[in-house]
């Protein structure tokens, strides 16, 4: 546990930025999906993106990891330039968790397998040691006792923290969450929550996507809203919520918080 | 406010279980389906009995000669007669032990995988990978540790066959592999154009020509002088044909695999081959069992084409035999004794991938 505590440590909020987005531009062939991206993200911040679908938030998280490829602009994670070049992209996908939608456990491998995967092959951790690590945050996501089944055998809200456990084994500097209780059932929602939480009280660095405007208002610290690939406002949640600038914010705002 | 209890089950009614609720289900659900099972079993009763009569009941067993077959039944005292050449082919018969030998060991080798108790299933079927073609070519060739030298020319029968379509099996499952995977790799143009256009000329071509080629046409193009073993350039020429066709299954499977499999793994900083070889391949490869074993019987029934260029395995030593003419007219047992040998082999083989699927399946769902 004390690697933990050494990490939350360190990943107490400082002015130094960890995510710098400057200048994005991405296409898919004529579409222009996300127009002047400019995000400087500092370490330890949570960061909340919600927008109407198609507005490009999850495109410009997964541009972060570069599984989407942006073609004009800077990207720098971690004092890295995210570039074609192969060496970069993996080392900041090292330093980068990803959890998505539809939690894409491997479907193969136990649930303890699913976590130490990556920290034997991509850290080359002993797999004795990546077992116990994989424990810790299995406990941590309350769900020690299924590490020897297969992802098949869990439901949603149970795969899903197996996702972020999965992703937490790397040691991962930032963690990128991709509207993660979207294919939940409700009442599996508040479990995911929970575990997000928990994570954002240890200062782990965050940018999620979600619709989840009570998780917004409660770790969010600052709240980003987006349309047709802009950002058009961005504020910390209390402000956000209250005193929206633009009448497209006040629009999307009244939607979902309308009923 | 009250408490939500659930209602008590209730047993089921009893024609639905048990052995009367399976026939009934089955066999006589409503008048039509019961119509086609009397039809049904009244073409067996037509068929079975003579077949049994001929096969078994007034079949001839024992002798030496023709003279034995009196009874009228099926005369297997030809392919009992016949019986080397069908598994040794023209090998001396000095050699037979070690043909023996080599049978023993590829089931000694077969029987690991069908224990679900043991651990290195992998690890032997990579040293098999190298080691099998290895061993089939120091016991049947010969030439080193004081083995007599054989001429592939002598090779034949149940052997030829088996050897045949196991190097074929075991070369091609991996070129068919690299070949899938060279297919989906659009950022790389060269090495996807390549995998296409070998892909589609194999699959475009007749096995049939692709032997005639190796024995005919390709000494014709190589310098004069080189020479290499027509049954080596079959092998080669089977094995390439194959590996298209495998290519293709493979491909099936890597299409199966979600997008969000990849994404997973690349976000975890996996590289190409690792992702490839822990995440997407264990996957694909499962889903497409089936169509592996499917192309695995199809090869071992083409390896009776090798008769085109002069290579006589189990139905070309039966053919043969059926042209001594001391055993004329005794083709119909030649035939289905092959054709049991054939049939035995290739329902083994979709067994093993019956129990194989079912032991990888891990109750997901996707």
């Amino acid at each position: 546990m004390n690697e933990i505590a050494e990490k939350q440590l360190e990943n107490q909020v400082s002015d130094q930025p960890i995510i710098e987005l400057t200048g994005v531009h991405k296409w898919y062939g004529q579409f222009h999906v996300l127009k002047n991206i400019n995000l400087h993200v500092k370490k330890g911040e949570r960061i909340v993106v919600c927008g109407p679908s198609g507005s490009g938030k999850s495109t410009m998280i997964r541009c972060i990891n570069r599984l989407e490829e942006h073609q004009q602009g800077s990207i720098v994670v971690d004092g890295i330039e995210l570039t074609s070049d192969v060496k970069q992209i993996e080392h900041i996908r090292r330093e980068v968790g990803m959890v998505f939608q539809h939690f894409n456990l491997f479907p193969h491998l136990t649930v303890l397998d699913n976590c130490t995967l990556a920290p034997i092959w991509v850290r080359k951790m002993p797999k004795k040691d990546a077992e116990e690590v994989a424990m810790q945050y299995l406990e941590r996501v309350k769900i020690p006792e299924q590490a020897k089944k297969y992802p098949g055998q869990l439901s949603g809200g149970q795969q899903q923290r197996v996702a972020i456990a999965r992703s937490l084994c790397m040691n991962p500097a930032i963690m990128l969450f991709d509207e993660p209780t979207s294919a939940l059932d409700p009442e599996m929602i508040k479990e995911v929550l929970d575990t997000m939480v928990g994570l954002a009280e240890s200062g782990m660095t965050m940018m999620c996507v979600t619709h989840e405007m009570g998780f917004a208002k409660t770790v969010a610290d600052r709240v980003i809203f987006m349309d047709k690939g802009e950002i058009i406002e961005e504020n910390e949640p209390h402000e956000f919520f209250n005193n929206p600038q633009n009448e497209r914010t006040k629009l999307f705002l009244s939607q979902i918080l309308g009923h | 406010m009250a408490d939500f209890t659930p209602s008590p089950d209730l047993a089921p009614p009893s024609l639905t279980v048990g052995p009367l609720g399976w026939v009934r289900t089955n066999l006589f659900p409503d008048p039509f389906n019961s119509v086609l099972t009397l039809i049904a079993l009244y073409l067996v009763y037509l068929t079975l009995p003579p077949a049994i009569d001929w096969a078994l009941l007034k079949a001839d067993w024992s002798g030496t000669s023709r003279e034995a077959c009196v009874s009228g039944g099926a005369c297997w005292v030809f392919v009992h007669a016949r019986m080397n050449t069908f598994l040794y082919g023209f090998f001396p018969e000095s050699g037979y032990w070690r043909v023996n030998l080599l049978y023993f060991v590829t089931i000694a080798l077969l029987i690991p995988l069908f224990v679900k108790q043991f651990k290195y299933k992998v690890i032997l079927a990579a040293i098999n990978l190298v080691a099998f073609p290895l061993l089939v070519w120091i016991l049947m060739s010969g030439g080193v540790f004081g083995l007599s030298h054989v001429e592939t020319s002598n090779w034949g029968g149940l052997s030829l066959t088996l050897i045949l379509a196991a190097i074929g099996c075991v070369a091609a499952l991996p070129f068919g592999v690299l070949l899938a995977l060279g297919r989906q790799a659009t950022n790389m143009p060269a090495v996807k154009t390549m995998c296409v256009v070998f892909i589609e000329f194999w699959r475009g071509v007749p096995l049939i020509t692709v032997l005639f080629m190796s024995s005919v046409m390709l000494p014709l193009f190589l310098p004069e002088g080189t020479s290499f073993d027509k049954l080596l350039r079959a092998m080669i020429g089977i094995t390439l044909f194959q590996s298209a066709y495998m290519a293709e299954v493979i491909r099936g499977g890597l299409q199966a695999i979600p997008k969000g499999q990849y994404e997973a793994a690349d976000a975890m900083g996996l590289t190409y081959w690792k992702k490839t070889g822990l995440v997407i391949l264990p996957q694909a490869l499962k889903i497409v069992i089936p169509g592996i074993v499917n192309t695995f019987i199809a090869l071992f029934k083409d390896t009776t084409l090798v008769i085109i260029i002069g290579l006589l395995e189990v139905l070309g030593m039966v053919q043969t035999a059926l042209n001594d003419p001391n055993w004329l007219g005794y083709s119909t047992e030649g035939y289905v004794f092959t054709a049991a040998v054939f049939w035995v082999f290739c329902f083994s083989m979709s067994r093993f991938s019956q129990r194989l699927e079912a032991r990888l399946h891990t109750g997901h769902k996707r």
